[in-house]
């Protein structure tokens, strides 16, 4: 059965492991994925612990629905305490690690303490091993998955690992599996680093039961037409992440020049059609892969054509890609993209906060805020691809004064640079945001400002809001599973209705992280995708539990509220720049300078944010401080945490 | 039936649905060493290669089973196994040129591809249609198809 699927937990100061099975009780209460980490992060972690030290737990999962008779049951979670924001630390990543985890017998792995030399941890079948990791600490995140490989000698095994840069504790390093697939955000590869955990390599030959197979299988069949029917995930499945940039700059919501403009000009050598005919013409018309189960297959493969990196093969690369090699440091060139995506990948660094806080810091170069000297003669100026890649190396082996500051990640950098360069930084709670322009966007802004991690586009992104979707077709969309007939607005440059959205698609996305599927699997990209509606079925088929939507809401809304518990005991407070719920004064005081006509000139109203902060923290059942009233947590069972019960 | 599974690699995307499809189908269990179609990887390289029995006319593993537990069912155009027979040595597993046949260590009992007695899960599934379920001599004629039309490519590229 998936329900039978255990957590381990490891401590790597000691060597000890405990196995333990996940009460129904508890399930029923989080599901599985990021909703029961949650909980174990809570329950496992105390006040103030130090991201860095061996108090810190790290977990590892997979959703309640992996590996079983469900499309795209492939994602990964991983959890721990925050090194980059001090907060809730949390990252999601394709590929075939958690199957292969479920496999092997597990559905969570909590690892605390510290090893005292390189380790890397391998699980087969239950049995759990702490091996020297001496031969491989070094290596490139994919040199270290095939060496683990070669070393037990099966070439089945799935590693999660760590390259470089979460060895030297870059604070935003990565954890990789497979060629590209990263769990990026929030510097989960810098925790593995400090606990002096390479890998951590599964192989699982164990029954995953399902409670009603057949039906399974049949049901299956209509919930794969439903998903690769939306004309969103065909196009996907043909030009990858990368399509969504086609859109987006052309209406203007792609940030450019660090935060400077909102549309990156005369970037048609990194639209999504010509990388398309780059891997094409490196590796044929069959060039997309996709991850465990999945037929959305978004995943490109190329070989880089020329420069420095020529020939070297990759996958990717992911909108984000586009975004952080090529938008925000201004450098338009395809080759940059396709090389800078290579270098995080195999350095294992993540993607998005690398060329975000380089071109951050590019800004500040041109300011006049940071020097030369402290460039140690690079001259990071807008547009200087070489300067951009050559950052990227500094920064994972903490090279030369800046490298070595800005790996710490953004605030700590903005407090060793001074000068006013903390205003420059496009951040929340610490983390920087992804490429995307969210000035003419308000729900988009309160998605960001509130998202569990710090400024993140899948935590409660209304991306759907974009689309101008009529009224009717909005409300038949939010709601259900709970009835909503307060305001809601076509029109994505407006402040009405949008908390309710933000919150709807906050409760979606993580119900969708406790499945263990992915978000282009549901409301995210196209408006007819499966959500709480489509997955009491699977569920059942699968797993036997018997849900209605409303209960995978509440299990939604209770794990979300779990993530807030964590933010608030670690310091979040709402106004607090650097901590809280809100933006960078750039949002509110620069208006946008390109785009469509409709964008030109927005930028956030202040007072209108936090007449919807306040509609979003009330619907969340917080109270103006955005901490959680007595009777939310008690209608959420929360009053007792931590409760210990796992 | 006269219909055999044609695997064309290059459209593989690599996500292994074929094989979780074909253990729920067969063992109604997810689990990679119950499925009769595995798909080989070079990851580094991009590459994924979809294995299963290819139903010989002259079947290696029939010719090697000591006790004449494998057969081929004309009716049915595959390679069967008579369990009441086997005695479950894996000389199959050793001498069949393309890893067709598997021994599954949880029921002990090597297993291989039924073709679904006619409906192939696999094939079902397949979205990019990897793996087809075509009659024996369409295979050929795609094939030229294919060869043809790359050198004619090849022949217009020369002339321009």
């Amino acid at each position: 059965m998936a329900l039978d699927r255990k957590v381990a937990f490891i401590n790597l100061t000691s060597g000890e492991t405990e196995i333990k099975s996940i009460p129904l009780d508890v399930r029923k209460k989080f599901l599985g994925g990021r909703g029961l980490d949650a909980y174990l992060l809570f329950n496992h972690t105390k006040e103030g612990c130090d991201p860095l030290g061996p108090d810190n737990a790290l977990i590892i999962s997979g959703g309640i629905l992996t590996a079983t008779c469900a499309s795209a049951t492939a994602r990964t979670h991983i959890m721990a305490k925050s090194p980059l924001t001090g907060l809730l630390g949390s990252a999601n990543m394709g590929g075939f690690f958690a199957p292969e985890l479920a496999w092997a017998g597990f559905h969570h792995l909590v690892i605390t303490g510290k090893a005292k030399k390189p380790v890397y941890i391998f699980i087969r079948n239950q049995e759990i091993e702490i091996r020297d990791a001496s031969a491989i600490w070094g290596k490139t995140t994919t040199d270290t998955q095939w060496a683990i490989r070669d070393e037990l000698g099966d070439q089945e095994v799935k590693s999660c690992v760590i390259g470089p840069a979460g060895e030297n504790l870059v604070a935003f390093a990565n954890v990789m599996t497979g060629i590209k697939n990263a769990g990026g955000r929030t510097g989960m590869g810098c925790v593995m680093g400090a606990k002096n955990l390479k890998a951590v390599a599964v192989r699982g030959t164990l029954d995953i039961k399902l409670a009603h197979p057949m039906e399974a299988l049949e049901h299956n069949e209509g919930f794969i037409k439903q998903i690769t029917g939306a004309k969103v995930n065909q196009t996907q499945g043909t030009l990858g992440t990368p399509f969504i940039w086609g859109a987006t700059n052309s209406w203007g919501g792609v940030r450019t020049r660090n935060f400077q403009y909102n549309q990156c000009e005369n970037a048609d050598d990194i639209e999504p059609e010509r990388i398309d005919e780059i891997c094409e013409e490196t590796m044929g018309p069959h060039h997309m892969t996709g991850c465990f189960g999945c037929q959305v297959h978004c995943r490109a493969q190329y070989k880089i054509p020329s420069g420095k990196y020529a020939g070297k093969y990759d996958e990717g690369p992911e909108y984000t890609s586009q975004g952080a090699f090529g938008g925000e440091p201004d450098c338009k060139s395809a080759v940059t993209v396709l090389a800078g995506n290579h270098l995080v990948n195999q350095y294992g660094m993540d993607n998005l906060e690398t060329g975000s806080i380089i071109a951050w810091a590019m800004e500040l170069y041109e300011e006049g805020i940071l020097t030369r000297e402290q460039t140690d003669g690079l001259d990071l100026k807008f547009g200087n691809d070489d300067a951009l890649l050559e950052m990227v190396e500094r920064i994972c082996y903490r090279k030369g004064w800046l490298g070595d500051v800005l790996a710490d990640g953004g605030i700590p950098a903005s407090d060793k640079i001074g000068k006013k360069s903390f205003d420059y930084l496009i951040q929340v709670k610490g983390m920087n945001n992804l490429h995307s322009d969210e000035r003419a966007t308000p729900a988009l802004a309160l998605n960001i400002a509130t998202a569990s991690r710090g400024s993140d586009h899948l935590r409660s992104r209304p991306a759907i809001d974009l689309y101008h979707l009529p009224e009717k077709v909005l409300r038949k969309i939010y709601s259900s599973p709970i009835p909503y007939d307060g305001p809601l607005s076509s029109e994505h440059t407006s402040y009405t209705g949008k908390p309710w959205m933000v919150f709807w698609q906050e409760n979606c996305y993580m119900a969708v992280d406790c499945l263990g599927i992915c978000k282009y699997h549901t409301t995210f990209l196209g408006a007819t995708l499966p959500n709480f509606e489509d997955w009491p079925k699977v569920i059942y088929y699968n797993t036997g539990l018997e849900m209605t939507p409303e209960e995978i809401w509440t299990i939604a809304e209770r794990s979300n509220m779990m993530e807030r518990l964590f933010n608030l005991r670690e310091g979040l407070t709402r106004n607090d720049v650097r901590k809280g719920d809100t933006l960078n004064h750039r949002y509110f005081d620069e208006p946008c300078r390109r785009g469509a006509p409709d964008v030109i000139g927005k930028k956030i109203d202040r007072k209108k944010f936090n007449a919807m902060l306040d509609e979003f923290y009330e619907l969340k059942g917080l109270d103006k401080n955005g901490v959680p009233l007595k009777k939310t947590l008690e209608r959420l069972g929360l009053a007792d945490e931590p409760s210990g019960l796992l | 039936m006269d219909k055999v599974l044609m695997i064309n690699h290059e459209k593989c995307t690599g996500c292994r649905l074929c094989e979780l499809v074909c253990a729920v189908k067969h063992d109604g269990a997810s689990n990679p060493v119950r499925s009769r179609i595995r798909v080989m990887k070079w990851e580094s390289e991009g590459i994924y290669v979809p294995m299963a029995c290819q139903q010989c006319e002259d079947a290696p593993c029939a010719h090697g089973c000591p006790t004449g537990a494998l057969h081929r069912n004309e009716e049915m155009n595959r390679v069967e196994i008579d369990y009441d027979v086997c005695i479950g040595c894996r000389t199959c597993v050793s001498v069949c040129p393309f890893g067709g046949m598997t021994f599954n260590p949880i029921d002990r009992k090597v297993i291989k591809c039924d073709l679904c007695d006619g409906d192939p899960q696999c094939v079902r599934f397949c979205e990019v249609k990897a793996i087809e379920f075509v009659a024996p001599d369409d295979v050929g004629v795609m094939r030229k198809r294919d060869a043809a039309l790359k050198r004619s490519s090849a022949c217009v590229e020369s002339a321009a």
